[in-house]
């Protein structure tokens, strides 16, 4: 098992999670934005705010991360463990050129890579030398894809990373996620968006109030919803419309 | 890039124009004739025009202006009213003083506020961060005067480590000028380390809750790696332009330590002068300090744009 | 919530001995007393006697009437002033707007105390010419903020409402834009308050500021130096009252500015 989350409880934001993701499987963590999704991501980066601690235990190929220092924590992010992040405009440092960001996580871990290469693997040619206020969201975007995906991490997490791209833009990053993810790692896809679960993920766990309420293969979830709230998602949703 | 830091540059001399020409009416337009006040008041008329004539006061403002201005910018401030001596390598080697006093005081304050303004914005939840806040608070409160004058109580009085006062020149003996910069420039350092440390602690907070240090850290940067290699140019910014702020406020502040310590600095120069009605030498001064504040407020803009690679333009 | 109450405390402290000494202080405090002299704290004076036998702690109250005087005098040219430019430049065309920053910045290169030497130099040092000095150079940061604030406003929905309903500059300037600046106009007085205190008490240090016999802190201050070395408690008494007055002013205004913008809650 890639990553195994047991009892995982934040104060009372997150209370009681639990699931397993293998290698090579692609989940979706839905629900509404203040259900928690955001802040078990966070848990199982170590990345929480300050002010808050985790409790039960998240393991990534059989460590233990809610235990491990800093240091050994800071060892495993942006390599074993990477994310994309919801907001591509504020996360990239405005003041230093994209290549040098790009390059940053192998240069941390011990690796050299052309910041040419990786750009030109999320098809953003010749963007080395321009600081992100030159690009647009959706560049950004690929820039954030490209520094996640630099050492091939065997977790990644994107944290709603189409939600403030245009829908053309979303569709792109989407299929870019889709295409450029080793087929060995394994992804926790959160979102609040069930036609992007339905393109992207095999499996789902739906959150509602810090708790996971109902968890299958997405095809289950979205065709056969057994818990009420998963049936108002999906009333609430497009998918009900194509249907 | 070029364009804005030329529209700069114009602006800056457009502003030192204006400024010069303030000065200069500002002291043209002074109840009172110097010709008198040199000469005192049983002077004859006939003296009174030739000193007229020979300070060249007889003449309309606008030439007097040019000629003035014209000379400044060769380095000739003119002659004193009063002492009758060339007034520009006297003021050159005031500034001088002035300059030494300024720098050791913002070293100062850099070397004070940096570190406390980081550590009380990292500690800002902690009783220690609150602490470091609290007595900048405190420090911002007392005017650089009495910090003076606390401090040669303490290190020239009682313990007698330090002089009180009086300024021997670098070039003469460095440990003996070493020795009497010490105090002067804690006095005007302390007090605006302390304003600093608010601005430093207010750029690292902001900078701490930005999302790019979250990005840092999930590349695996460490807390303090990722503030120092991603926060600090960015918390940089607005700080560089308080610094700006208080280089001027530095170089006016040091009018008053320069007082209290007894330094041979364009301040007590100043004084002196206003002192003894000795106009000329005032508004040449006044014209100094004033272009200094402008110098520094432009240095600062340029500087600005080269820390934030946002406000260069595409 | 914290800065708001320690600063009103101290900042009602100094009021309340300003407005005190009109009608009590203990003793006369330009009485000149040569039996009297240097005596030290607790006694009958309670803060002791200068080298004139002059009761410390009245001359500290009457002082503190000359520092509130030239706070409000000079915060009040500031304000008068720089508000409506600020607010001017932040209507008008960017060219106006960006020649009366100019402007402002030009004004910004004479610092108050420089500013007041100067006017000491021209028409004699005195409380006046320190307190208009102090006004003039704090008038850019009236401008500033309230050209800063203006901008915001006029972004706004409901300024933009006014203007397509045809409400005239003025109007707009004194129904919408003027009631939603107060509260930074608030806080920048109580800053520059503050700083104005320090400059009065600077000038006065130097000769600039107010004249003997009316007591100023910075004059105490600057009497204090001769015997400061056997008699230190001299310039501890006004500097103490300077140091409360300006503590005081500064963080009322960073009270103030958590209660009224808390946007900028946390920031300087």
């Amino acid at each position: 098992m890639t990553l195994s989350v047991t009892g995982l409880t934040v104060s009372s934001l997150v209370r009681d999670v639990s699931f397993e993701i293998a290698a090579g499987e692609r989940v979706g963590l839905i629900g509404e934005s203040g259900s928690g999704k955001s802040l078990t991501a966070l848990s199982i980066m170590g990345l929480l705010p300050e002010e808050l601690r985790a409790s039960g235990s998240v393991r990534l190929n059989g460590r233990e991360l809610l235990e491990a220092s800093e240091k050994d924590l800071s060892r495993l992010r942006g390599d074993e463990l990477a994310m994309v992040f919801q907001e591509p405009m504020t996360a990239l440092n405005p003041a230093m050129r994209v290549g040098r960001q790009v390059t940053e996580p192998g240069r941390i871990h011990g690796r050299r890579q052309p910041a040419e290469e990786l750009l030109d693997a999320v098809g953003l040619p010749g963007t080395a030398r321009a600081y992100p206020h030159q690009l647009s969201g959706g560049q950004r975007q690929r820039v954030v894809l490209a520094m996640a995906l630099a050492n091939e991490p065997s977790l990644l997490i994107c944290d709603e990373p189409t939600t403030a791209l245009d829908v053309t833009v979303q569709a792109q990053i989407l299929s870019l996620i889709k295409t450029s993810l080793p087929a060995e790692s394994a992804l926790l896809f959160i979102t609040h968006d069930l036609a992007v679960v339905a393109s992207v993920c095999e499996r789902v766990l739906v959150m509602l109030a810090g708790e996971i309420v109902e968890a299958g293969s997405t095809r289950e979830v979205l065709t056969q919803p057994k818990h009420e709230y998963t049936r108002k998602l999906l009333d609430a949703s497009d998918l009900e419309t194509r249907r | 890039m070029t364009a804005k830091v030329l529209r700069r540059v114009a602006i800056f001399v457009a502003s030192v124009l204006v400024a010069s020409i303030v000065v200069f009416l500002f002291m043209a337009v002074l109840p009172g004739d110097p010709a008198q006040v040199a000469l005192g008041v049983n002077a004859t008329p006939e003296l009174l025009a030739k000193t007229r004539a020979e300070f060249g006061i007889d003449r309309p403002l606008v030439t007097q202006y040019f000629d003035w201005i014209g000379g400044v910018l060769h380095g000739d401030f003119g002659r004193s009213y009063v002492t009758r001596d060339t007034i520009g390598p006297q003021l050159l080697d005031r500034l001088g003083v002035t300059l030494w006093l300024v720098g050791a005081g913002m070293l100062v304050a850099l070397v004070i506020a940096i570190p406390a303004g980081t550590f009380a914005a990292v500690k800002h939840r902690k009783a220690s961060g609150a602490g470091v806040s609290g007595l900048s608070q405190i420090g911002v409160a007392i005017p650089a005067f009495l910090a003076g004058i606390i401090l040669v109580q303490i290190f020239a009085v009682q313990l007698r480590w330090l002089p009180s006062g009086g300024w021997t020149p670098p070039d003469q003996d460095f440990g003996e000028f070493f020795r009497g910069l010490v105090l002067p420039a804690l006095s005007l350092g302390l007090v605006q380390g302390a304003v600093l440390t608010r601005y430093v602690r207010s750029a690292v907070l902001d900078t701490l809750g930005q999302d790019y240090l979250r990005t840092a850290r999930s590349k695996g940067l460490r807390p303090g790696q990722a503030l120092v290699r991603h926060g600090l140019r960015n918390a940089s910014v607005p700080v560089v332009t308080v610094l700006g702020l208080q280089l001027a406020t530095l170089l006016i502040g040091a009018v008053v330590v320069e007082r209290v310590f007894v330094l041979p600095g364009l301040g007590s120069m100043l004084l002196d002068a206003v002192a003894s009605r000795d106009l000329l030498t005032v508004q040449g001064i006044v014209l100094v300090l004033v272009v200094g504040v402008l110098l520094v407020n432009f240095v600062v803009d340029v500087l600005y744009t080269v820390l934030d690679p946002r406000l260069r333009g595409s | 919530m914290r800065n708001l109450v320690i600063g009103g405390v101290l900042v009602g402290l100094v009021v309340l001995a300003a407005l005190l000494s009109f009608v009590w202080t203990p003793f006369d405090p330009v009485k000149v007393d040569a039996a009297h002299r240097l005596l030290g704290f607790g006694g009958e004076n309670l803060f002791g006697t200068d080298k004139f036998g002059r009761d410390l702690l009245s001359q500290l109250m009457v002082g503190a009437r000359t520092t509130l005087y030239v706070g409000v005098v000079a915060v009040g040219i500031a304000a008068v002033i720089g508000t409506p430019l600020g607010i001017l430049a932040g209507m008008s065309p960017r060219w106006l707007g960006e020649f009366v920053m100019r402007v402002n910045d030009v004004v910004l290169a004479f610092p108050a105390l420089l500013l007041a030497i100067m006017f000491g130099a021209v028409f004699g040092a005195d409380t006046l010419t320190a307190m208009v000095a102090i006004g003039i150079a704090t008038i850019p940061s009236f401008a500033r903020i309230a050209r800063s604030g203006t901008l915001q406003v006029m972004s706004t929905e409901f300024v933009l409402a006014a203007r397509a309903g045809g409400r005239s500059r003025l109007t707009i300037a004194v129904r919408h834009v003027l009631p939603n600046i107060s509260g930074l106009l608030i806080v920048q007085a109580s800053v520059s308050f503050a700083i104005a205190v320090l400059a009065e008490a600077a000038l006065s240090f130097l000769g600039f500021g107010t004249r003997p016999p009316t007591p100023s802190w910075g004059r105490m201050l600057q009497e204090s130096q001769e015997l400061l070395t056997v008699q230190p408690r001299l310039a501890l008494v006004p500097g103490v009252a300077i140091a409360i007055a300006v503590l005081g002013f500064n963080l009322l205004g960073d009270g103030l500015r958590d209660r009224l913008d808390p946007r900028l809650a946390a920031k300087v």
